[in-house]
């Protein structure tokens, strides 16, 4: 019989800082999930950074994680060879002197092979964050966000802080992401 | 002594994660969130969603010092390490990304005015993808110190900020690297932030002479722990 290891120490989250510059090229390219081949809704997801004075934070890496139109969510290669998915579901940008970032991508589909409704997942860095923040975008018009089991565990009272919103032209929902204050975002512990 | 994982509240209450309030950095009195963070139970968590890493490796991606037309100015240093999960295990096949400033303390970045040169030979960026042992390895330049606003007479210690996806969604991590012996670690609130000083160690390479290539460069070594594949916490925290 083995001896139980102790676990090692995972190492510690640290910020980004303000002057990240992750990946030589690829920031310019991960604004853009979707290209003219993935079948799809196609949306221009923005989402708008603000401090707890209301402040823009133009000092943001956004990450966003989504499934495609079926509501599936795109393998990791399995090996160093395989070809990249068409759409891979994945996106990364910096936020502006405003405080936001545009995805063109397509909406998510209801998750496949879970009851609730369809979300994009949301990762924040920036100055200021010894650890970096989760939080979903839900779409206001879903049918299914009564039933979804994660908006469910939060206060009803905050659930509209996840809620992206229509704009004007029809294809482009907006999302802020309040860091303190009255309307707080709701982040997440994975 | 279990071999579960800690749970990412556990590692908080331990002092081996920072908290995201920490009045001595400034910037995170405006920027923590002040309500509680909500659990996400394992069981309802999408763990499966995709992690990065599609886009293919150039030849010098790990290799900052070959970047550029000539050589960048500054002491040339090897990384080098694994990454592993809280039990041990490696992780294989995954993104690593660096980004650092240059010798003199300044980084290629539109908002650093630190008046420090910029080098015309060294844009502060690169990535490498784990072997299948787990193991990367970067060639680069070592980073100056630079001061920053936060505090009287404020210097970063000399560091390089790494970034990894992992397997899942919840082992995503960006942290950063210290040089052994380095006096300012004591003055950094961001180093100071990590209260355990077993994650503290784990924040500091070490130096390698087997690492360390003669008449050429100077090796550290610098092995990063993800969180493990069972580490979501498993009770509801509202």
């Amino acid at each position: 019989m083995s001896e139980p290891q102790e676990p090692l120490v995972a190492s510690a989250s640290q910020t980004v800082g303000p002057f990240f510059h992750v990946g030589p090229g690829a920031s310019d390219r991960c604004g853009v999930l979707a290209g003219p081949g993935v079948p799809g809704e196609r949306i221009r997801l923005c989402i708008r950074v603000l401090d707890g004075d209301g402040a823009p934070v133009d000092d943001a890496m956004v990450e966003i994680r989504q499934a495609d139109a079926d509501g599936a969510y795109a393998l990791p290669p399995t090996s160093l060879e395989d070809p990249p998915p068409q759409f891979a579901g994945f996106g990364r940008l910096s936020t502006s002197k405003d405080g936001d970032c545009c995805f063109e991508t397509i909406r998510p589909g209801a998750p496949a092979h879970a009851d609730g409704a369809a979300h994009v997942t949301v990762c924040l860095f920036m100055r200021g964050l010894l650890r970096h923040l989760y939080t979903r975008v839900y779409f206001e018009d879903d049918l299914a966000l009564d039933r979804d089991p994660i908006l469910l565990l939060v206060p009803a009272e905050r659930r509209s802080t996840l809620l992206a919103h229509r704009a004007g032209d029809g294809a482009t929902w907006d999302f802020v992401v309040r860091l303190q204050g009255p309307d707080e975002t709701v982040f997440f512990d994975l | 002594m279990s071999n579960r994982p800690m749970s990412d509240r556990h590692a908080l209450e331990a002092g081996s994660q920072p908290p995201l309030l920490y009045p001595p950095y400034k910037s995170t009195v405006k920027r923590a969130p002040t309500q509680p963070l909500i659990v996400i139970p394992e069981r309802f968590a999408s763990l499966a969603t995709p992690v990065y890493g599609y886009l293919p490796i150039g030849e010098a991606d790990n290799d900052l010092t070959r970047q550029h037309a000539g050589e960048p100015q500054g002491e040339r240093i090897i990384v080098a390490g694994r990454v592993l999960d809280e039990d041990g295990r490696a992780v294989p096949h995954t993104l690593v990304e660096l980004w650092q400033c240059n010798a003199a303390g300044r980084y290629r970045h539109a908002k650093d005015k630190h008046p420090a040169p910029i080098d015309p030979n060294f844009s502060g960026a690169g990535r490498s993808i784990t072997d299948a042992e787990g193991r990367y390895r970067f060639v680069t330049i070592k980073p100056g110190a630079y001061p920053w606003g936060n505090h009287d007479n404020a210097w970063r210690p000399a560091h390089l900020h790494f970034s990894l996806f992992g397997h899942s969604i919840a082992t995503r991590l960006v942290t950063q690297m210290y040089f052994p012996n380095d006096p300012l670690c004591a003055w950094d609130p961001m180093f100071q932030s990590v209260r355990d000083p077993r994650a503290q160690q784990r924040l500091v390479s070490q130096f390698d002479l087997s690492l360390t290539e003669p008449n050429w460069a100077l090796g550290y070594r610098f092995d990063i722990v993800l969180r493990g594949r069972d580490s979501t916490p498993f009770e509801a925290r509202v």
